[in-house]
């Protein structure tokens, strides 16, 4: 008994903690650390176009709502996979201004082609 | 490339090996209009898409291929044998249909008078069952076979859906070209880009500089591939790159507008951007000229 109940209560830590770091918020004060969720899902992201700041941190947390999915944003060199049931973090620091494009870079059907969003970096 | 060619044009592409020509003018190398003894001349087609429908993008969908394999038909001297570069069909979850799609088209190419063809895939013919379907309808993803002194290698680098070579592939390149002399006359037949194209519009194969620099020992290589629905001519050290029109569908030239996109069809100009090319292999030169044709005759 006292081993499932501690077994309950690390569950509960685990997704308490894991529900804080995917929350969808533009930057976290503690760590001024950017932090965006964007769901993939046939055959597009949401948000497809983000904005974030040259020289703070930025963690994106990517999810799958569907299939297997990409993610690479060539600009920065970052790819990663995307698939259902778990938040795949990719963290990078953006060290220059403009406005990046990213796709899914795994073929996941009719539209595929249109996958795609755009970074924006600003001052 | 789609207009005129000119001098400068022509003497840029002096270097890669080729010579390219519009609109099927009978103009040939050197002005000659003979095929020499030793050339011998095939068709790319590639991009052909069967099963697509999109009437602001292809109001002719259904009539496109029927029309190119027309043309072919209707070529004054028949080539050796036809080529298609991937994305024979429009992609689809559904098996079946995907199969349908695979039937149809294979009929449709069963009219061309030239009875060799050979088939490579591409991501919508192979990515979403890793070639499955259609190895059943085309047979293998990868192959070489010679012809008149020149030693083709079918590359696939679509059945992976991420768009890579792999690892077991290179080895087989590899040991196929330690069977080739150094100055073999080599064509590299594939759906993607094997260079970085442009990645941020998926025009790259993962592993390509991986290909690239197995190819690079080998003193005559020339790549033809599709995938980017256009004309397009590139060096990476002595090696050519040819890309190819599409049978369904125009793209733009990469970051040439901010999301990739099919060019939407212009009554004004109705196939403009489309179309199919030959290919003249003179063997002993190493050269290879290609002309552009469209899908109608204008």
């Amino acid at each position: 008994m006292k081993k499932l109940a501690l077994f309950l209560v690390a569950a509960a830590i685990g997704y308490f903690y894991q529900e804080s770091m995917a929350r969808p918020s533009a930057k976290d004060p503690q760590s001024d650390e950017q932090v965006i969720r964007i769901s993939a899902k046939t055959f597009e992201f949401e948000p497809s176009e983000i904005t974030v700041k040259k020289g703070i941190p930025v963690t994106l947390e990517l999810i799958s709502a569907d299939r297997h999915h990409g993610f690479k944003l060539s600009a920065f060199q970052l790819r990663a996979d995307i698939r259902p049931g778990s938040v795949e973090r990719v963290r990078f620091v953006p060290d220059r201004t403009g406005t990046f494009s990213f796709l899914c870079d795994v073929f996941c059907g009719d539209g595929h082609e249109e996958m795609s969003g755009t970074l924006t970096v600003i001052e | 490339m789609d207009q005129l060619i000119n001098r400068r044009d022509l003497l840029k592409l002096a270097g890669m090996g080729v010579a390219v020509f519009v609109s099927g003018t009978a103009i040939r190398a050197g002005g000659s209009q003979q095929k020499e003894n030793d050339s011998f001349y095939f068709v790319q087609l590639s991009d052909t898409h069967w099963g697509f429908n999109g009437p602001a993008i292809n109001p002719d969908s259904q009539g496109t291929l029927k029309k190119a394999v027309a043309a072919v038909n209707a070529l004054d001297e028949q080539p050796d044998f036809v080529v298609f570069t991937g994305d024979l069909t429009q992609t689809t979850d559904n098996r079946g249909v995907r199969r349908d799609r695979m039937a149809e088209f294979r009929d449709i190419v069963s009219q061309l008078k030239v009875k060799t063809v050979r088939f490579m895939a591409g991501e919508h013919d192979a990515s979403l069952d890793r070639g499955e379907a259609y190895q059943e309808f085309f047979g293998d993803l990868h192959y070489t076979f010679d012809h008149n002194g020149v030693h083709f290698i079918v590359l696939d680098n679509v059945s992976d859906p991420m768009a890579a070579v792999g690892e077991k592939q290179l080895q087989w390149l590899q040991a196929d070209l330690k069977q080739q002399d150094k100055d073999a006359r080599i064509v590299v037949l594939t759906h993607r880009p094997l260079f970085d194209l442009a990645p941020d519009w998926d025009w790259a194969t993962q592993d390509g500089a991986a290909v690239i620099d197995t190819l690079m020992p080998h003193s005559n290589v020339t790549v033809l591939y599709g995938h980017i629905h256009q004309e397009h001519h590139h060096m990476t050290g002595h090696i050519a790159h040819h890309a190819a029109k599409s049978l369904m569908w125009a793209l733009p030239e990469a970051h040439s507008v901010p999301k990739k996109g099919p060019m939407p069809w212009n009554a004004a100009e109705p196939y403009k951007g489309l179309g199919f090319r030959n290919v003249e292999a003179r063997v002993r030169a190493g050269q290879y000229d290609i002309e552009e044709f469209p899908v109608l005759k204008g």
